[in-house]
């Protein structure tokens, strides 16, 4: 850490104001809407939310610019480039002096959090004004607004977080909203059934996350990001437990738990089924949850803590692992999908997996990786936001119901075309430069398996986003046999100006914001410990080597292979979807095995049913029922029973009768003075 | 005449009294009985203010008799409320059996 008297103390303080307001106007917009402005004016809390949403953007970038010059701009100061804006002691339980067992609320300031900040200030600014034109008319708009603002509050507050309590805790807030906000049309069962899923699935990763922050925090003495990134912690962690047959690592131990979390968090298989039923949440929600908040945090934890991940050699190889195989899995899913909103949902399922095992690769992933996140939360946003204003044009989830859009959905059109090139990968869009750079991080990591599966989730993520696009825009218009039926299928379709302005501003950054940005990240983004990575590199010199010098390097023909696969993708996908009727089309029951495996997810929500209902159900909860009512039930009627006999034994000395009562007396009388420790 | 004579008497007319304030169904006997327990008391203080405590050596007559006599006076003051009650439940119940008057039952 910097002294901050070197950079001008009351800039400083200033700053950290700003700190302060970037948590307090999110959480004042929820406060104001959520307990008053909601029920009187939906409409007016609209706008106070998004006003203070606007703010709050404006003091992001005030925060961006204060922590350009003072920190990026004092390398002296702040070799690290983390700051601390303030840091407060909430609970200390610190006994043994060295060691700093507190609870703290604090603003950590890294190139990540800055940039995680800016983010999502930005786009919870633009799917606030969107939401104005999309909630319009919907009577539970006033609960919206208010909502919306808590959910971006929470995630705000995770980002900026100076210790894993205050990550925890912003943790459990941010499923909480997600929860309210995925079952916010609560009188759907459907959309109740997925907000329950998504709580249940992520509360069940957080109780590992619990579990190995304490860990973590307590055997290296501390909760805080600082000392856990630093080689310490990382050594007072790795000692091995042996206990009879079983030897566990205490870091490796910590760091999987609270992988853990961040697993279930950023929804990776086996737990990413809550994330494309989470689609029953309002689009905004969506596109909320799966650009900036949420699902993000789990890649961000993951970077947060990577000096020490790094130093656990096991637990980055789960990363990895589980990165890659979400990020082919769920493209190879999303190429079958029907409902516009699952096929974003499962290609974001599948770039999460870019940005996990990317981080899993090594130290020099992890600019990509951050890169990553950041060029997808603006394109990511996009495709959902103009997915509502589709789905408000056509009333119906369905590509089957789309198709030719073009023409009337201009403005969406060309903007979703700029992100499906985005997205895809093509060369400038902004996908282009940060899924490069993952492939390449891979690849110079020598980590093979993880750099083959970056490139067939590029050429697969090519495919079935154009698919998604030539289905939506492009051959004729299907529409819905009801629609047809209530002839109301050429009622003009219009874009609102409130929906679609904040797609148009996102066109801008999903275009150009790859090129403009990969310099900052290349430059200033790196794990907070310079050097850290050198002196645990178990995995070979390449993390070393990357985590100083610039990434990538050699391999010149990585980027003309991968926008060739893409192109290929892009290509195959015109060839069966774009002209008219060449490829499989939406084949249905007479599909062959493997499509219908593929459209059926795998199965994998069956397996959970499957193991929630007869495993769970059967072999667990009803011998537990059975215990319930007849043993614990049993003993409980036991004890009550006997204390009821008694009390009714006792009742009948209670009859009224004076003499009764002074018997009662005399004999207690006696039996005080023969028993009693009265008299001599 | 000694002190365990005394006392004796007092244990006796204590018992007789406690078994009459017991089983007594008339109001009246009940008290008389009542009046016998709070007399065997006195017997005792008396008793122990004449022949001393078997620990004490003598006691102290004078004090002794007139805490007796307080007791008396209080006793007396107590035992017309008493009747007064008494006059006032057989007016309102035209008896006084205390098993039927059971208005304490919850």
């Amino acid at each position: 850490m910097g002294d901050p008297a070197m950079t001008g103390a009351s800039a400083w303080e200033t700053l950290g104001r700003v700190g302060y307001g970037i948590l307090a106007l999110p959480f004042l917009s929820f406060l104001i809407n959520g307990l008053w402005l909601g029920r009187k004016s939906p409409r007016a809390s609209a706008w106070t939310a998004t006003a203070l949403m606007g703010l709050n953007l404006a003091l992001a970038v005030i925060l961006a610019m204060g922590y350009r010059a003072m920190v990026l701009g004092d390398p002296q100061g702040f070799p690290q480039r983390t700051a601390l804006l303030w840091n407060h002691t909430w609970m200390d339980f610190t006994l043994e002096p060295g060691t700093a067992l507190a609870a703290r609320f604090g603003f950590y300031l890294d190139p990540i959090s800055v940039m995680m900040v800016l983010v999502i200030s930005f786009i919870s600014f633009l799917v606030n004004v969107y939401s104005i034109g999309y909630m319009q008319g919907d009577k539970g708009a006033g609960r919206f607004f208010p909502l919306l603002s808590f959910f971006s509050f929470t995630m705000l507050g995770l980002v900026v977080s100076s210790n894993l309590v205050q990550t925890f805790f912003f943790w459990e807030l941010v499923g909480a909203a997600s929860y309210l906000l995925i079952g916010f049309w609560y009188t759907k069962p459907s959309a109740v059934a997925a907000s329950k899923k998504a709580f249940v699935l992520t509360r069940f990763a957080d109780a590992f996350f619990l579990m190995g922050m304490l860990v973590t925090g307590i055997v290296a003495g501390g909760f805080d990001f600082a000392h856990l990134n630093g080689p310490e912690a990382a050594a007072a962690l790795n000692h091995t437990l042996t206990a009879g047959m079983f030897t566990c690592n205490l870091l490796t131990l910590g760091t999987l738990g609270i992988y853990m979390g961040a697993w279930g968090k950023s929804a990776m298989f086996p737990f990413h089924v809550w994330l494309p039923d989470a689609m029953e949440g309002p689009t905004p929600v969506s596109s909320l949850i799966h650009s900036a908040t949420m699902v993000v945090a789990g890649v961000y934890l993951t970077a947060r803590l990577f000096p020490l991940f790094s130093a656990a050699e096991h637990t980055l190889r789960v990363v990895e692992f589980t990165g890659a195989f979400t990020a082919v899995f769920a493209a190879a899913i999303a190429c079958t999908q029907t409902d516009l909103k699952r096929i974003l949902a499962f290609s974001t399922l599948s770039q999460l997996g870019l940005m996990m095992f990317a981080l899993g690769t090594g130290g020099s992933a992890y600019p990509a990786s951050m890169f990553h996140i950041f060029t997808h939360a603006f394109f990511k946003c996009l495709l959902f936001l103009s997915a509502g204003v589709v789905i408000h044009a056509i009333h119906s989830n369905d590509v089957r119901d789309a198709g030719g859009l073009r023409k009337s959905l201009p403005r969406t059109y060309w903007a979703t075309l700029i992100a499906v090139l985005a997205i895809a990968g093509i060369f400038p869009f902004s996908g282009f430069f940060s899924k490069e750079e993952i492939l390449h991080a891979a690849l110079a990591n020598g980590r093979y398996g993880a750099f083959l599966a970056g490139l067939a989730t590029s050429a697969l993520t090519a495919f079935y986003m154009s698919r998604y696009f030539f289905l939506v825009f492009h051959g004729p218009r299907r529409g819905s046999p009801a629609h047809h039926a209530h002839g109301d299928g050429h009622k003009p379709i219009r874009e609102g100006l409130l929906m679609t302005l904040p797609i148009l501003v996102l066109a801008v950054p999903s275009a150009f914001i790859g090129w403009l940005s990969k310099g900052f990240f290349l430059d200033h983004v790196k794990p907070p410990v310079p050097g850290f990575a050198e002196g645990a590199s178990a995995a070979g010199e390449s993390h070393g080597a990357g985590l100083g010098g610039t990434i990538g390097g050699g391999a010149e023909w990585l980027p003309i292979v991968a926008t060739v696969l893409a192109l290929t993708g892009v290509a195959v996908s015109w060839y069966w979807y774009g002209l008219k009727k060449n490829g499989p089309g939406f084949p249905g029951r007479a599909a062959p095995l493997w499509y219908r495996v593929l459209a059926d997810k795998f199965y994998i929500d069956e397996a959970y049913l499957f193991l929630a209902k007869r495993v769970g159900g059967r072999l667990i909860a009803a011998p537990a029922a059975w215990v319930e009512r007849n043993i614990v039930n049993g003993a409980f009627d036991l004890v009550t029973g006997a204390v009821r006999k008694l009390a009714f034994l006792q009742g009948l000395f209670h009859n009224g009768q004076v003499q009764v009562y002074i018997a009662v007396a005399l004999v207690g009388l006696w039996l005080l003075a023969r028993f009693g420790s009265v008299g001599y | 005449m000694n002190l365990t004579a005394c006392l004796a008497l007092s244990a006796a007319l204590f018992a007789i009294g406690a078994y009459g304030l017991v089983t007594r169904r008339n109001m009246i006997a009940a008290l008389m009985s009542l009046e016998l327990m709070v007399n065997a008391a006195l017997i005792n203080f008396v008793a122990f203010a004449r022949f001393g405590g078997p620990h004490h050596g003598h006691g102290d007559p004078e004090s002794g008799s007139l805490f007796a006599l307080f007791a008396v006076a209080v006793t007396a003051a107590e035992m017309a409320l008493a009747l007064a009650i008494v006059i006032a439940v057989h007016r309102q119940r035209r008896h006084l059996d205390i098993r039927e008057l059971d208005g304490l039952h919850g």
